[in-house]
């Protein structure tokens, strides 16, 4: 048996990001913030691609952490960056539990549209609420680590260090989960559900356990970008958004827990580039990439390692 | 000798179709059971009822004493009824060991074993071994070793057949459930595979109910045959005398050889 290296790997990217970070210029520091939160939503989606099943309405998660993380600022005068991430996981999770019950019954079309329909349905309910700013949205409150803001310079490379740490925990626990016998299921659901069905093991559970750890990773990434951006408004649950996760994950391949990172940082970096060469076309330069990348790498740009290793 | 399962008074019908009708069915622990009939007879209904994918319209089915008719399929095999499947039910994308290591992490979850907390390699119980170690034991067993790397799906019909069987038996049943398990198989095949099965389950201790159309493998290895015939039981005897059976020679043997 080959020694699990993504511990390891998990590790280096963060001691890469604490050494490397106060050289690298504040954009894409907030440029490499934003990959860590959307990566962790890419994480979830992740296990669902494995399991054979496509939500096209993880934004719902993200949007949740975000507000949460939003809320306890407005409501409690919590503006610590952790406990930020702890309210939007948690409040994620919590909606994920709940909502598991009825998508954990449905499985490839059906589990898409519904997850979407879910998500729009937040998105609604924020456009109509005025006290939470409707489609403006507000403000979320600074960020602070431990009771401390850090001066201008060295907020952003706190706040990159604080997302990079606990996003690398986030996915170790989840490789970890993976290694586990109801993780493993993963393939064998996507494969033949009545066969694990009949080998004594709950297919619906094993989705259900995968929708609130996806729930939960989403809603931290929300809390993240919330607090990095420093504003939040429903676009966050709007369809696009979780359009734009199911690209990563494509993008990302599911080969390793490490993927959905290295996919949200070439899609930020894809999207910034084609932002910057042409405003009015960057979607184009985004769709071709994607187009580009289903013909020739259909397993994802993991799968660039995983051949390497193979051959 | 006492009966580990009990079916008493099953019936089952959909639409205008009698699937079965009033079985009555004591079997007796670390018997071999084989289920004889023509299509339609009521075989694998019988089967699909003791497991749970269909539930009877009357009557109760009993294992050690326990009432199992109302328990979903995972719950019963969670209580030691295993069954293979006419058409083999395998995870056909992925290689024949990553299909065992799939039945073996099921076998360690349901005892509580290899979760998100536990520490080290577990032990898999029953085997006192990694699951690794295990996979390669229960291959190589059912002479599957020189096919661990291959998917599932380019395998050929006979090694589907065992595959299918050797991961229904990774979990130690105390009742092994085999829907034709020699259908599909060439002729010189098919006492290989029984052998073979047979050879584990008599190593293993589990009582065994086949599903079989072809009679000298029934002859062989049954020491009890049920005839089925339109929903019901029509003989109930060992082999010899079954297949002797005047109804049986009509409606089933016939039938079968015609």
């Amino acid at each position: 048996m080959t020694r699990d290296r993504i511990p390891l790997v998990l590790g280096a990217i963060v001691l890469a990001v604490i050494a490397a970070g106060p050289w690298i210029p504040q954009w894409a520091l907030f440029i490499l913030t934003i990959a860590f939160a959307k990566g962790l939503v890419a994480l979830g989606l992740m296990l669902f691609l494995r399991a054979g099943l496509v939500s096209f309405g993880q934004a719902l998660y993200y949007c949740l952490g975000a507000y949460a993380a939003g809320a306890i600022g407005l409501y409690f005068r919590v503006s610590d960056i952790f406990l930020q991430m702890l309210a939007g996981g948690a409040a994620a999770g919590i909606a994920a539990l709940v909502l598991g019950f009825l998508l954990a019954r449905y499985r490839g079309i059906f589990f898409g549209l519904l997850s979407l329909a879910l998500s729009m349905i937040l998105y609604g309910l924020l456009v109509k609420n005025e006290t939470l700013g409707s489609t403006d949205g507000f403000n979320i409150m600074p960020s602070t680590l431990f009771g401390v803001r850090p001066g201008p310079e060295w907020v952003r490379y706190a706040v990159t260090v604080a997302a990079a740490a606990v996003a690398m925990g986030c996915a170790l626990l989840v490789h970890r989960y993976l290694n586990t016998p109801l993780g493993r299921l993963a393939p064998a659901i996507k494969d033949n559900e009545i066969r694990v069905e009949y080998m004594g093991a709950s297919a619906r559970q094993a989705i259900h356990v995968k929708y609130v750890i996806a729930g939960a990773v989403a809603g931290i990434g929300g809390a993240l970008a919330a607090t990095t951006v420093g504003h939040i408004d429903p676009e966050m649950s709007y369809w696009t958004t979780s359009g734009e996760f199911i690209f990563i994950t494509i993008l990302a391949g599911t080969g390793s827990v490490v993927a959905p990172f290295v996919g949200a940082a070439i899609f930020g970096a894809i999207h910034t580039t084609a932002y910057d060469l042409s405003p009015n076309t960057w979607q184009l330069t985004l769709g071709t990439s994607l187009l580009l990348l289903i013909v020739f790498l259909p397993n994802g740009l993991w799968s660039l390692f995983t051949r390497r290793r193979a051959g | 000798m006492a009966a580990i399962l009990d079916a008493q008074g099953l019936s089952k019908s959909f639409g205008a179709v009698t699937a079965a009708s009033n079985i009555n069915a004591a079997i007796e622990k670390d018997s071999v059971v084989g289920l004889i009939g023509t299509n339609g007879a009521g075989k694998t209904t019988f089967i699909n009822m003791i497991t749970g994918y269909l539930k009877p319209d009357a009557g109760a089915i009993h294992y050690e004493g326990r009432d199992i008719t109302r328990l979903a399929p995972r719950d019963i095999t969670r209580l030691g009824i295993c069954r293979s499947f006419q058409i083999p039910q395998l995870y056909s994308s992925l290689t024949v060991r990553e299909n065992m290591l799939i039945a073996l992490g099921i076998v360690l979850r349901n005892a509580g074993l290899g979760g998100f907390f536990s520490r080290g390699e577990p032990r898999v119980p029953g085997y006192d071994a990694g699951v690794h170690e295990v996979a390669e034991r229960i291959l190589e067993r059912f002479g599957l070793t020189p096919y661990r790397d291959k998917n599932a799906q380019v395998l050929p019909g006979g090694v589907r057949k065992l595959l299918d069987i050797a991961l229904t038996m990774a979990a130690k049943p105390r009742i092994l459930l085999l829907d034709e398990p020699t259908s599909g198989v060439s002729a010189e095949e098919k006492f290989g595979i029984m052998e073979m099965v047979m050879k584990a389950v008599k190593a293993e201790g589990a009582t065994v109910l086949f599903v079989e159309h072809d009679m000298e493998v029934v002859a062989r290895f049954a020491q009890r045959v049920l005839a089925f015939y339109d929903g019901r039981i029509i003989a109930d005897a060992p082999p010899d005398a079954a297949l002797r059976d005047p109804e049986v020679k009509r409606y089933v043997v016939g039938a079968v050889r015609a």
